[in-house]
């Protein structure tokens, strides 16, 4: 299973794939409308064996591409976008431990672990008083002789109640920069949350992303031997972008279907009239195959970069990265939109077989974790000295 | 004035340090120091503009601003070749 070519569908693994979506559906609207936690979803996530894919068959995982793991993100995305968004976020710490902890025996034992007992991973990267920018910390880890210790204002750790593990981040020592960072791995026997914000939002509901006063002490080696820097521009960058478009792209997917099949339903009715929707069905066909083309072409580029850190840290790979990302956070909220044209108030409605509500709320999360306006800022801070490349295949 | 001194007075500048830029050796990690990825292109913006030189897409990495010394052999590699071109 191990470095299958980007394109080559791994069918065991969309299958193990499908199985959790069907799970994950059946709870959908109970885990929106509660604003709770996918439990029943990420259980079968378990029992599937999907917490652990991406780990490398020498630690008990898969060794599964990131191909692969995008298109887990797009199959769950098209049944909940809560459960989707879990499994996105794990996957994307398990890529920091993958990339940048792999020669190292304590997180390759913990790697084993997260395999062998399939561990829900948790990340507090945003702080109190940091303005949203997770390359600053003000809170600063204490190492004192094989022990360190954190305590973090952490104003959300998505799904911090059911995590078994938190990666979080933290100000390399007392006297470091805000800039100079370091990632820790912090076991759930090892830290206490305090909870200070309750999540009662707009969409996404389900991934309960609760802010707590995170305490934690534990060894000392559990630091990432990297320094956070590199770990945000080599492995979580690309694993972000492209794993939250894999999701969205799910939510756009699933709304068109549905679009699709109510205009095919009218067709059939009346086979001599076009349906009213059917334009739009074609607009909303094209814009979905641009998303698409964009994650398959930022796939590929991350697999052609990284295996050279050079690259990973270049420009060009920032740059193409953020596009991704704010190309398919926008649009497929002109997607949704266009579906909930198509299908009236039979979308606007909640319990039809063509509601788009929860993709319509979900969705408008996308351009708000890591703020659009933010990224826009570093692209274009970045495009006073990068030049684009303009070749069609370059 | 030598380029690692052009260089200091530009950090000093444009690289928006918590510390004083005197205190760090010419091989010091500026992202340790503090350097931010927003800064770190406007120090290039001033390099270039300084030194009359223009970053090839290769060196536009965390590499060739990661220190005093790894900017000036950059900038010295850069202006050899852009003069001899």
């Amino acid at each position: 299973m191990m470095n299958i070519h980007a394109h080559t569908p791994n069918l065991e693994l969309t299958a193990r794939a499908r199985r959790v979506a069907a799970v994950a559906t059946s709870h959908a609207d109970s885990v929106d409308r509660d604003g709770r936690f996918p439990a029943e979803a990420v259980e079968a996530m378990r029992t599937e064996r999907l917490m652990g894919v991406q780990i490398p068959t020498a630690f008990g995982g898969e060794g599964a591409s990131t191909a692969e793991i995008a298109e887990i993100c797009s199959i769950l995305g098209q049944a909940c976008s809560s459960s989707a968004m879990v499994f996105a976020m794990h996957q994307i710490k398990v890529s920091s431990l993958v990339t940048h902890g792999g020669d190292d025996a304590w997180h390759q034992g913990f790697m084993a672990r997260v395999a062998g007992e399939q561990l829900l991973l948790g990340s507090a990267t945003t702080e109190g008083g940091i303005g949203g920018n997770m390359r600053n910390s003000i809170c600063a880890i204490e190492v004192d002789g094989d022990t360190c210790r954190l305590e973090k204002n952490a104003t959300v750790i998505s799904y911090g109640d059911q995590a078994d593990a938190i990666l979080i981040t933290s100000r390399s020592h007392a006297d470091a920069a805000a800039s100079d960072q370091v990632l820790t791995v912090f076991l759930k026997d090892q830290y206490t949350l305090e909870k200070t914000h309750v999540w009662d939002a707009l969409g996404m509901r389900g991934t309960c992303s609760d802010g707590y006063v995170f305490k934690g002490e534990a060894p000392a080696v559990q630091i990432l031997p990297r320094p956070f820097a590199e770990i945000a521009a080599q492995s979580m960058l690309a694993h972000a972008h492209i794993l939250w478009s894999a999701v969205w792209y799910g939510i756009a997917a699933d709304a068109f279907a549905k679009a699709q099949a109510f205009v095919r339903a009218a067709a059939r009715k009346s086979p001599d009239m076009t349906p009213p929707g059917a334009l739009r069905v074609a607009e909303a066909s094209s814009l979905l195959q641009g998303v698409k083309a964009s994650i398959v072409a930022a796939l590929e580029m991350y697999e052609a970069a990284r295996e050279n850190e050079d690259k990973l840290s270049s420009m060009s790979f920032s740059v193409a990265m953020n596009n991704l990302k704010i190309a398919s956070s926008q649009t497929i909220l002109t997607i949704i939109n266009h579906c909930m044209l198509i299908c009236g108030i039979l979308a606007y409605k909640n319990g039809t077989p063509f509601s788009l509500g929860r993709h319509l709320r979900d969705a408008h999360s996308a351009q708000l974790m890591i703020s659009n306006d933010r990224i826009l800022g570093n692209t274009s801070n970045m495009l006073l000295i990068h030049k684009q490349d303009t070749s069609l295949l370059g | 004035m030598s380029a690692v001194e052009a260089i200091r007075s530009i950090v000093a500048k444009h690289g928006k340090l918590p510390v004083d830029v005197a205190t760090l050796q010419d091989d010091a990690d500026l992202y340790a120091a503090g350097l931010s990825s927003f800064a770190s292109v406007q120090l290039m913006l001033a390099i270039e503009e300084h030194f009359d030189i223009e970053f090839p897409e290769d060196r536009l990495n965390r590499k060739t601003f990661s220190s005093i010394k790894a900017i000036a052999e950059v900038v010295t590699e850069l202006s050899e070749d852009q003069q001899a071109a």
